[in-house]
C-alpha cells in the first residue's frame, strides 16, 4: 500500500477511540453497575441508590451515547486521514 | 366486547399487515434473500434490526424475570444492550467494507480455509437452534394464552404458524415487516406501562416513575416495593443478593454473545456503506433502549401489583379469600391463565383463603403458621413467562391494551424466529451446500435448500421447546453464550490481529464452543433432553459459575488457545494481511460487492 503510514496513524487513532469507548462501557455497567454499586449506596435516586440506577437506567443511555460519538468521531477521522468512502 | 374475540381481531389483523408486506417485496433473487440488495437506510435497518434482535425472551419474559429476583437480574438489562457497543466499535463497520453475505463467508475468506468456514456455519446452527428453541417456549405461552389451550398445543399451532410466516420471503420480505412488527411491538409495550406507571406514581413516563414515589402511600415507589415484598419473606427487591462473579460473567455473555449473533451481524451486511453502519448500530439500540428502559419498569410495578392483589389488606391483614378470587372481575386473570397450566393456585390448609408469601423462609413461615394461614405458599405456579401478557390485566386495564399486548408478544416472538430461521437456512443453502458441497447449485435449488433447512429447524426447536431447558429468556440467554464463545472471538481477532492464523482460528473456535456446550449440557443435560445432567445451576461444577454465564469462560478459552496455536503455526500469508489492512479502512466499500 502506498498511504501505509497514513493508514497506520488511522488505524492507531481508532484503536485509541475504541479503548478509551470501552473503558467507559466497562465503568458504566461492570463498574457502577455492579462491583462499585456500594461505594455509590450513600447516593439516593428515587428510592434507591445510584448503582441500581446506573443497572436498570444509566447504562443503556451511555451505551447509546457511546456508539453515537463513535460513528461522529470516526466519521471526522476518516476525513482528516482521507479514507472516507467516496 | 369479548376479550377473545378482540384479541383475535388485533392478532389477526396485525398477521394481515405483515404477510401483506411480505408477499409485496418477496424476494426474486438470492442476494435479494439474503441482504436486501443492500438499500436500507440506517434508521429503517435500526428498526428492522431491534425487532429482529427484541424477541420474546426481551417481551415476553425478561419483565418477569427482573419483577420476581429485582436488582439481581438488572444483568439481563445491561448485557443485551451493552453488546451493541461491541458491535458497533468492533465488528459492524468492517464487515460492512468486508462486503460479502455472510458472518462465515468472512470467516473462511480472512482465515482462508474453507475448514474454518465449516466451523464458522455448525457454531451459528449450533447457537441459533438453541436461540429458537426459546423463541418456541415464548411462542407456546402467547399462542396458549390467546386460544385458551394448555401450554403444548399452543407450542404446536405457533410452529406451524412461524413455519408458514418464515418462509414466505428472505431478507427483504422480513426487513419492511420487521419495521412493522417494530412498530406494533413496541406500542404493545410501552402503552399499558404508561397506563400502570400513570396508576401507581402519576408519571406517564415509566422509566422515570420507577425512580418516583408511589401516589397512594407518597413514599418512592421503590421503597414501597422493598418494604412489602420483604414483609412477605422475599429478598428485597433493589438488593444486591446474587452472585457478583456469576453476575459479571453473565452479564458479559450475554454482552459478547450479541455481538456474535448472526442475525444480528447479518444485518449490517444490508446497509449501503461502512459510515451507516456505525450509525446503524446506534439506530438499532435507539430503538431497543425505548423498550429496555421501560421493561424494569413493568416489572418492579407488576410485582408490587401482584403482591397487594394477593394481600388486599396490607401484609398484615388476612390474604386474598379464594371466594374474592373467584367472583370478583379484577381477578378474572387468574382463572384465564390458569387454563395454560401457567399459573396455578391452591388452598392447601383449607382456611378459604390463598396466602403467597416465601414458603422457604423459616422466620417467615412461623409467622404465618402463627397467623393461622399455614405453612405453605398457596399461589403454587406462577410462570415468569406470562408477567408481561398478564400485566394490562393485572393492572384493570381496558380490553383493547390486552388485545394490543397480545399481538405484541406474538410480533416479537414471530420476528425473531423468522429472523433466526433465514440465518440458519443461509447457514446451509448459501455456506454448507452451495459454498462446500454442491458449489454448482442453481439459484432455485438454493432457496429450496434454505426452506428445507427452516422446516428441520423448526422441528427440532419445537420438539425441544416442548421441555424447554429454562424460562424463554434463560433459555435464549444459553443462546448467547455459544455465540461468545465461538463466533464473536474469531471475528474480532479476525479484524484486530494480523497475526492468528487458519489453524489458531479453528483450534480456538472449536476449543470455545465444545467447553461451553459441554459444561451447558451438564448442567441442563445432555441435547437438553431432562434428567440427564450431572450437575445444577443451583450447585455448579466450578464455584459459582452458572451455565448461563460460561460464555464469557468459553470466549476466553477462544482467545487463548487460539493466540497458542497461532503462535506455533505458520504466519497469515502477505495477502490475507492485505485484506484485513483493506478491511480496516472504509475507502472502497462501495466497490467492495458480493461475488455472485
Amino acid at each position: 500500500m502506498s498511504d501505509n503510514s497514513s493508514s497506520n496513524a488511522y488505524w492507531s487513532a481508532n484503536l485509541r477511540i475504541i479503548v478509551i469507548s470501552l473503558i467507559i462501557w466497562a465503568l458504566v455497567s461492570f463498574g457502577f453497575g455492579i462491583l462499585l454499586r456500594p461505594m455509590l449506596s450513600g447516593i439516593a435516586v428515587g428510592g434507591s441508590d445510584l448503582g441500581f440506577w446506573f443497572a436498570q437506567q444509566g447504562s443503556i443511555l451511555v451505551f447509546l451515547a457511546l456508539i453515537f460519538f463513535y460513528a461522529f468521531r470516526m466519521n471526522k477521522l476518516d476525513r482528516e486521514h482521507g479514507v472516507e468512502e467516496e | 366486547m369479548d376479550q377473545f374475540i378482540l384479541n383475535w381481531i388485533f392478532i389477526g389483523a396485525s398477521f394481515a399487515l405483515y404477510i401483506g408486506i411480505a408477499v409485496w417485496a418477496r424476494a426474486g433473487s438470492t442476494s435479494e434473500f439474503y441482504a436486501a440488495g443492500r438499500g436500507v437506510h440506517p434508521v429503517v435497518n435500526g428498526m428492522a434490526t431491534g425487532a429482529d434482535w427484541m424477541s420474546a425472551a426481551s417481551f415476553i419474559s425478561m419483565a418477569g424475570l427482573i419483577a420476581f429476583t429485582g436488582y439481581d437480574n438488572s444483568t439481563f438489562l445491561m448485557g443485551w444492550t451493552g453488546g451493541y457497543v461491541l458491535l458497533a466499535l468492533m465488528l459492524a463497520p468492517y464487515l460492512r467494507k468486508f462486503g460479502k453475505f455472510t458472518v462465515s463467508e468472512f470467516i473462511g475468506d480472512r482465515f482462508y480455509s474453507p475448514t474454518a468456514r465449516m466451523v464458522a456455519v455448525i457454531c451459528l446452527i449450533v447457537a441459533s437452534t438453541t436461540y429458537v428453541i426459546g423463541q418456541m417456549t415464548g411462542v407456546g405461552v402467547a399462542f396458549g394464552r390467546f386460544l385458551e389451550v394448555d401450554n403444548t398445543t399452543g407450542l404446536l399451532i405457533g410452529a406451524v404458524v412461524v413455519f408458514a410466516y418464515a418462509v414466505f420471503g428472505g431478507m427483504k420480505g422480513v426487513t419492511y415487516t420487521q419495521v412493522a412488527q417494530y412498530c406494533v411491538l413496541i406500542v404493545a409495550y410501552t402503552i399499558p406501562a404508561i397506563f400502570i406507571s400513570f396508576q401507581l406514581t402519576g408519571n406517564p413516563i415509566p422509566a422515570l416513575g420507577l425512580f418516583g414515589d408511589h401516589a397512594a402511600s407518597g413514599e418512592p415507589l421503590l421503597q414501597k416495593l422493598d418494604q412489602i415484598v420483604s414483609e412477605l419473606g422475599f429478598n428485597e427487591y433493589t438488593a444486591h443478593h446474587a452472585d457478583t462473579l456469576n453476575m459479571v460473567l453473565f452479564t458479559l455473555s450475554l454482552m459478547i454473545g450479541t455481538a456474535g449473533l448472526p442475525h444480528v451481524i447479518m444485518r449490517f451486511f444490508t446497509v449501503p456503506t461502512v459510515s451507516s453502519a456505525r450509525w446503524s448500530a446506534g439506530w438499532t439500540l435507539v430503538f431497543i433502549a425505548l423498550l429496555y428502559l421501560t421493561a424494569p419498569a413493568v416489572g418492579a410495578m407488576a410485582r408490587l401489583n401482584i403482591s397487594e392483589m394477593m394481600w388486599p389488606n396490607g401484609s398484615s391483614g388476612e390474604p386474598v379469600s379464594v371466594e374474592m378470587m373467584e367472583s370478583e372481575a379484577q381477578y378474572d386473570w387468574m382463572a384465564t391463565w390458569q387454563k395454560t397450566g401457567l399459573l396455578n393456585w391452591e388452598d392447601k390448609n383449607g382456611d378459604g383463603k390463598i396466602a403467597y408469601f416465601n414458603d422457604k423462609n423459616a422466620e417467615k413461615v412461623a409467622e404465618m403458621e402463627a397467623a393461622g394461614w399455614g405453612s405453605e405458599n398457596e399461589l403454587v405456579k406462577f410462570n415468569r413467562d406470562i408477567l408481561v401478557l398478564a400485566n394490562p390485566e393485572i393492572a384493570n386495564l381496558p380490553s383493547w391494551v390486552i388485545a394490543l399486548v397480545a399481538a405484541g408478544g406474538l410480533a416479537a416472538a414471530l420476528s425473531t424466529a423468522a429472523g433466526l430461521l433465514l440465518a440458519i437456512s443461509s447457514a446451509v443453502s448459501h455456506d454448507l451446500l452451495k459454498g462446500q458441497l454442491t458449489p454448482n447449485m442453481t439459484e432455485k435449488g438454493e432457496l429450496m435448500s434454505a426452506r428445507i433447512a427452516m422446516a428441520v429447524a423448526i422441528v427440532i426447536a419445537t420438539y425441544l421447546g416442548l421441555n424447554p431447558p429454562g424460562f424463554a429468556a434463560q433459555t435464549v440467554a444459553l443462546a448467547f453464550g455459544l455465540a461468545a464463545a465461538s463466533i464473536f472471538p474469531a471475528l474480532m481477532m479476525g479484524i484486530f490481529s494480523t497475526r492468528i492464523n487458519n489453524s489458531g482460528a479453528v483450534a480456538g473456535m472449536i476449543a470455545g464452543i465444545t467447553v461451553t456446550l459441554v459444561y451447558i449440557f451438564l448442567h441442563k443435560g445432555w441435547f437438553f433432553v431432562p434428567g440427564t445432567n450431572s450437575f445444577s445451576d443451583a450447585d455448579p461444577l466450578l464455584g459459582t459459575i452458572k451455565s448461563t454465564s460460561f460464555g464469557a469462560v468459553g470466549a476466553a478459552i477462544n482467545f487463548i488457545v487460539a493466540y497458542v496455536v497461532s503462535g506455533m503455526t505458520k504466519a497469515t500469508p502477505k495477502e490475507i494481511v492485505e485484506l484485513v489492512e483493506s478491511v480496516r479502512v472504509p475507502r472502497g466499500a462501495g466497490a467492495a460487492a458480493a461475488d455472485h
